[in-house]
């Protein structure tokens, strides 16, 4: 694969007080990449994902998305990103998706589902409404377009938060274990759509508790403990005989040690 | 005469003043609520502005103006504001005194302490947003006027709406005090046709019946405005806010 990752993040440190959450991590995604961030809750990798698109900022560390640099300054000793104007540009690059789905809840799905492309990318109405009734279709819920995140199912409304997401046209997406708000009869249907969203080649960061997405989807397993990567590779070393102690343990919760 | 030529449109009878108070107070609550929502707003955003000076005006203003009886402030906007206006004068060459205009001055003493009430409706409406639509707002790269406009102001109204029902009703009684300046409102009228005629009860239970009508009229033109702005809403969610 040639040209520059679609995400690089090198030596990530962040710090809430004097906690130190993040104890320098570094990740590569290349094209194509779906990226499996395990972990017990605490070891940090949420934050790790909000660091990636500033809404947390990194004490310390560097990000490229596609090989163009977040610019940092120090201020009073903390980095603080230099242009608010890159971080907006960054961040409508990466797709989101949170684990509470975050839709606007005075928004129809469709309506959500256009406001980044129209308002953020400026780009005409009418080609935005018609590319986002064909991801709503995509994700199963294009019925639904006109009616109000309050009236849908979970898994209905995380599969919205994709097509919201996708709509961007993003250079990669980030998932902030988006099926842990779910009831379980509705996990499976957001899985599905992202196992196709990485079937289809896009580059995926996905913090989650869901052992067989990681291990059958995903092409790398990083796990994280304690603010640093314990171990990661391929979802078969991984989760085969190459597992180092402390992961064996953690799936052993699982119960798929 | 009777009761009913009191009231009439005819020679000697008070309806046509009383309808014209009426309205006079519809008028001067509406534009006392007008400018209270900017003020309102403004203290609102001062409130929650994490800088701690800006904060602590705002919250000065809404300790003020809710704590302090509503007839001083009008006593002195409308005192106080034609003194100034009359220095003014002086200044300028013109010897005598000049009034604030009733109305103005009754518009902006309401408006003021209407604008606490709003800052305290519209503060809570901000705090309800759900954080998350917030940050989501954020990870699609919107800036922060883009935010403003298309994702907290919806909202902050939508949030807002009974609050500000309740505001309105309590400017439109507010603006009883105003007769004190002479501004022939629904008030002063019920007062001087009162007093003319010496029909007190008669007059006082009219333009108590009239208040109510406003009252209860605009009470449901809220209730229509909050079933609408709720439309997105399960049913489980109205009412809140």
């Amino acid at each position: 694969m040639s040209g520059p990752p679609r995400l690089s993040v090198r030596n990530i440190r962040k710090s809430f007080g004097t906690h130190e959450v993040l104890k320098g991590i570094s990740l590569e995604a290349r094209d194509g990449d779906v990226i499996s961030l395990l972990g017990a809750s605490g070891s940090g990798k949420s934050t790790f994902l909000r660091c990636i698109n500033l809404l947390e900022i990194a004490t310390e560390g560097e990000i490229f998305v596609d090989g163009e640099e977040i610019r940092m300054v120090k201020k009073g000793g903390h980095n603080q990103p230099a242009s608010q104007k890159q971080v907006d540009h960054i961040r409508s690059e990466l797709g989101m998706v949170f684990q509470s789905f975050n839709l606007w809840s005075h928004m129809t799905i469709l309506q959500n589902v256009i406001e980044g492309p129209v308002h953020v990318l400026k780009r005409p109405r009418a080609e935005c409404i018609a590319e986002a009734e064909a991801l709503l279709e995509k994700v199963g819920i294009v019925d639904k377009r006109h009616a109000y995140p309050a009236h849908l199912s979970g898994g209905q409304q995380q599969r919205a938060a994709i097509a919201r997401a996708l709509a961007m046209k993003p250079k990669a997406m980030l998932f902030d274990e988006p099926t842990s708000a779910l009831d379980p009869e509705l996990v499976g249907e957001v899985l599905r759509v992202m196992r196709a969203l990485a079937e289809e080649g896009m580059t995926m960061l996905v913090v989650t508790h869901e052992m067989s997405f990681a291990r059958n989807v995903s092409n790398r397993v990083v796990f994280m403990r304690e603010g640093v990567v314990d171990s990661a590779g391929a979802p078969q070393d991984m989760f085969g005989s190459g597992a180092s102690p402390a992961f064996r343990q953690f799936i052993g919760h699982f119960g798929q040690a | 005469m009777t009761s009913l030529q009191l009231l009439g449109f005819g020679p000697g009878g008070w309806g046509a003043l009383l309808l014209l108070g009426a309205l006079i107070t519809l008028a001067v609550t509406a534009t006392a609520l007008a400018i209270g929502a900017v003020l309102g707003a403004l203290v609102a955003s001062m409130k929650l502005s994490r800088n701690l000076p800006l904060a602590a005006i705002g919250h000065a203003y809404t300790t003020v103006f809710r704590g302090v009886p509503e007839l001083l402030i009008i006593y002195l906007i409308y005192f106080g504001g034609s003194s100034a206006v009359t220095a003014i004068g002086q200044a300028l060459g013109y010897e005598g005194f000049l009034g604030l205009p009733s109305f103005l001055a009754g518009a902006l003493a309401v408006g003021i302490i209407s604008g606490a009430y709003q800052a305290e409706v519209y503060r809570g409406a901000y705090l309800a947003i759900a954080p998350g639509e917030l940050e989501a707002a954020l990870a699609v790269g919107m800036s922060r006027r883009l935010r403003l406009r298309r994702i907290v102001m919806p909202q902050v109204i939508r949030f807002a709406i009974p609050g500000l029902g309740n505001v309105w009703q309590l400017s439109l009684k507010d603006s009883a005090l105003i007769s004190v300046t002479g501004l022939a409102e629904l008030m002063r009228t019920s007062q001087v046709a009162a007093g003319s005629t010496r029909q007190y009860f008669l007059f006082y239970i009219v333009g108590g019946s009239l208040y109510l009508i406003l009252t209860s009229l605009s009470d449901r033109i809220f209730r229509r405005a909050e079933r609408q702005a709720d439309r997105s809403q399960s049913v489980a969610m109205i009412g809140r806010g």
